[in-house]
């Protein structure tokens, strides 16, 4: 009998447990409680690492639990999104992210991961690419350099970091925009690019606006591909100021994986967009040559599905 | 950013200051131990202790992590000598003629010298990284695609000697090695290769997993296969160099500081090239020839004294520009830009005490290495006394903890199992192991240079002889490659296998 009781009490409490966590599980569950995983898909100590450790003593204090980052690096990214796009969504696991390699990856061939698997929490930072030559350079104007490629096609080289990435897309949008023909040649990384580039090795570059920063007094941007002037080189027109309609960054974000709910993609966004716009991490990173931006999860949505449509007809026929 | 000596001095000031003395001695404690361990390299030790940079002020935590750097360079050594398993590609060259002399009993002699060399030459090229920096920062930016080609290529054309009279068996481990780098995705293009549809094969075939497996596992293999008890079985000879040694190393010790530092300027060109050019120039320079492989004493002098230099070396570019050479440098790099601090002309002008305290650490490091390391020679020497029974378990364990943590990827274990099954093959059908080790470690920056070479030129294949330092490693390394043909051809010259053939 008394064993009876037993059983009954435990059954009863066994299916109310399970009937209570069916019902929270439907609703909200608290959020966050434990450890957050801050996975970084490039080397330790490159710009996405650094980005990831901006990030985490802020994390640390709004979200009230420990965020560690981990490290999970290859194929240009590629094995760390697709690691995210297979994670629980439970918003235990976030992963840094890039536009447009999360867009071109899966263009070019099969990565894994499809760019809709990646879900993007917040885009916090831009860096701009423009056109540039050496100060030393007899280039002295944007219109100097393309009459010069119009008149020796394919003569004029333009340095990149990889193909199928951003720079190469910039190269190749500007050809189509100006009916120039360049030679586009790749790198791998944008350390090597700038090397090269300042030993006068190849003609210009697509450089990234923190490498301009940092190499000001050597180089001389013929045109960026922004919106507006970029700050610290007022003297440099924008593509659009010369009618041509170039605006080609490389962007930072944090994604989790497919599925999350939404009220922890708002939570995780919540403290991301309040990081971001923190006057000292703005100030940080316009110093480093960067642009504080702040697109949360829907905007960040409508500018991904945006740029692969751009992306999607711009490769057609670069696969051989 | 010229030189002053009121900043060195007052680099030495803040470079001695006791909290800064004991991150740089616990800097060489660490980079020692990171060394002697096969796999943990220098990078994988530095990022993992990345995360201390929130703790540590700037000057104290860069102290520390290059300590850790040039540190893992005099370690790297041991376990080469030792047990005949570098630890890093770096040591390979070591090993060669290292072993040899441990197995004549005079591993105590031979991990002397490499400390001493290491020495010399990491002080020697300090000089340089401290009175010729800014002029020297130039030399790395005349280096274009077309340089780095024809340099890599000289770099292959060392197989010739490296394989000694196995000239066939020799060049095809080098495709072997060349093939297994193809492996993983194009690095400039992305495009997948001999990946076989398996995504975890794009990360690539990384070449120290290649190392662990050539060098560690299979030498474990071969010893269960003698079920040895020992890993030899020699009476120890002695546990110091002699005088006369040391002399005779001088000049392998002044010419390998010579290389290693001016192809440290370059990046790319990690210790691992510069070790086996080091050698090879040794071995050519030398009245006996003959005498390397079999435990010449400047073949181990020769690329230890050089992968100190390159260390060295590789500061000139990432100070002056922001440049890493390396691995371990674009780690150290990433350590500084934490900090807020920006590598490049403005480095020296606008934070000169961090910079000239970082570089007098440095000295003091090295001094700290040498009495650190020599004592500890008897002790690393007696590794070998440990019954294999228990040594072998322990080199494996160590060898697969070193290859997961490259990457963290369970892919890399495997990757050095098989290329374990791949040594112990090699070895028994007498194929020499060091020029399939060189192809993996250079051909990523063959290949990448190759392309845009042909880019730049527009396919043609004249930019590598119209332009005059690459010239001059063209011109090198094709006369290298006929001598060491005609040498072959005109029959058993004065080559012999460098390798043990067992």
């Amino acid at each position: 009998m008394k064993t009876n009781i037993l059983v009954t009490c435990l059954a009863a409490l066994f299916f109310s447990c399970g009937f209570m966590a069916g019902t929270v599980a439907a609703q909200e569950k608290p959020y966050p409680t434990r450890q957050i995983t801050y996975m970084v898909c490039f080397d330790p100590g490159g710009q996405s690492d650094r980005e990831a450790r901006r990030h985490q003593p802020y994390l640390d204090k709004i979200l009230k639990q420990k965020v560690i980052i981990d490290y999970k690096v290859g194929g240009g990214g590629a094995l760390g999104w697709r690691e995210l796009a297979r994670s629980k969504p439970d918003g235990y696991t976030v992963a840094g992210f890039n536009v447009p390699h999360i867009i071109l990856q899966p263009l070019q061939q099969e990565v894994g991961y499809k760019t809709e698997q990646i879900i993007p929490v917040v885009l916090f930072q831009r860096t701009p690419l423009a056109l540039t030559v050496l100060a030393t350079s007899g280039f002295k104007t944007y219109q100097e350099f393309i009459d010069h490629a119009r008149k020796n096609p394919g003569k004029l080289t333009i340095g990149g970091s990889g193909t199928f990435s951003g720079y190469h897309m910039a190269t190749l949008r500007l050809e189509k925009l100006s009916g120039a023909k360049f030679t586009y040649v790749p790198f791998t990384g944008t350390a090597p690019q700038v090397t090269a580039f300042l030993g006068g090795h190849i003609d210009a570059i697509m450089g990234t606006s923190d490498d301009l920063t940092r190499y000001k007094d050597k180089v001389r941007v013929l045109a960026w591909a922004t919106e507006k002037r970029f700050p610290g080189f007022s003297d440099s027109p924008t593509f659009r100021e010369l009618k041509v309609d170039l605006v080609e960054a490389v962007d930072r974000g944090v994604a989790v994986p497919p599925k999350t709910p939404l009220y922890i993609i708002k939570k995780l966004e919540a403290a991301f967009i309040e990081i971001a716009t923190k006057p000292e991490v703005m100030a940080e990173m316009k110093s480093q040559g960067f642009m504080p931006i702040a697109m949360g999860h829907e905007e960040s949505t409508a500018y991904i599905t945006k740029m692969t449509g751009i992306y999607k007809e711009l490769t057609v026929g670069l696969k051989k | 950013m010229l030189f002053s000596w009121d900043y060195l001095l007052q680099g030495f000031a803040t470079a001695c200051t006791l909290q800064n003395l004991m991150w740089a001695t616990i800097g060489c404690l660490v980079g020692t131990l990171i060394g002697v361990l096969p796999g943990i390299g220098p990078s994988s030790g530095i990022a993992i202790l990345l995360p201390l940079t929130t703790v540590l002020p700037p000057t104290s935590a860069i102290i520390m992590m290059a300590a850790i750097y040039y540190g893992a360079m005099y370690g790297g050594s041991t376990t080469a000598i030792v047990v005949n398993i570098p630890g890093e590609a770096s040591s390979v060259p070591t090993a060669l003629d290292g072993y040899a002399m441990a197995r004549q009993g005079r591993a105590g002699p031979a991990l002397a010298i490499s400390a001493i060399s290491s020495f010399v030459a990491g002080t020697l090229s300090l000089v340089g990284l401290t009175f010729f920096a800014p002029v020297l920062a130039n030399f790395a930016l005349a280096f274009g695609p077309p340089e780095y080609f024809a340099l890599m290529f000289m770099g292959l054309s060392l197989v010739i000697s490296l394989s000694g009279r196995a000239l066939l068996k020799g060049i095809i481990s080098m495709a072997l090695g060349l093939t297994a780098s193809l492996i993983g995705q194009n690095p400039l293009t992305g495009a997948s290769r001999l990946t076989f549809g398996s995504i975890e094969m794009m990360a690539g075939i990384n070449f120290i997993s290649v190392i662990i497996g050539l060098f560690a596992i299979s030498e474990i293999l071969i010893n269960v296969e003698h079920s040895v008890k020992l890993m030899y079985d020699t009476k120890v000879r002695d546990w110091m160099p002699k005088w006369a040694d040391v002399r005779q190393c001088i000049g392998a010790m002044l010419r390998s500081t010579g290389i290693g530092f001016f192809l440290g300027l370059l990046p790319g060109c990690a210790p691992a090239v510069t070790t086996f050019v080091a050698y090879d120039v040794e071995r050519r320079v030398s009245k006996h020839p003959e005498r390397f492989g079999k435990g010449a004493i400047e073949g181990v002098a020769a690329p230890e004294g050089a992968n100190n230099a390159t260390t060295s070396g590789g500061f000139v570019p990432l100070f002056a520009f922001g440049l890493p050479t390396g691995p371990a440098l674009a780690v150290l790099l990433g350590g500084l830009m934490m900090y807020g601090l920006q590598p490049g002309p403005m480095l020296f002008k606008q934070n000169p005490q961090f910079v000239w305290a970082v570089i007098a650490s440095m000295y003091i490091g090295n001094v700290i290495l040498l009495v650190l390391n020599l004592p500890l020679v008897g002790m690393w020497a007696r590794i070998a006394l440990i019954p294999f029974p228990i040594l072998g378990p322990l080199i494996i364990l160590f060898s697969v903890i070193g290859a997961f943590s490259i990457r963290f990827m369970l892919f890399d274990v495997w990757v050095a199992l098989i290329f374990g099954g791949i040594g112990y093959l090699m070895r028994k059908l007498g194929f020499p192991i060091a020029p399939m080790v060189l192809a993996t470690v250079l051909a990523q920056m063959l290949e990448t240079s190759l392309q845009q070479s042909l880019l730049i030129s527009q396919g043609s294949p004249l930019i590598f002889f119209t332009r005059p330092i690459a010239a001059v490693f063209m011109v090198l390394a094709l006369a290298s490659i006929f001598r060491g043909v005609w040498v072959q051809v005109r029959n058993r010259g004065p080559e012999v296998p460098l390798e043990d053939e067992e």
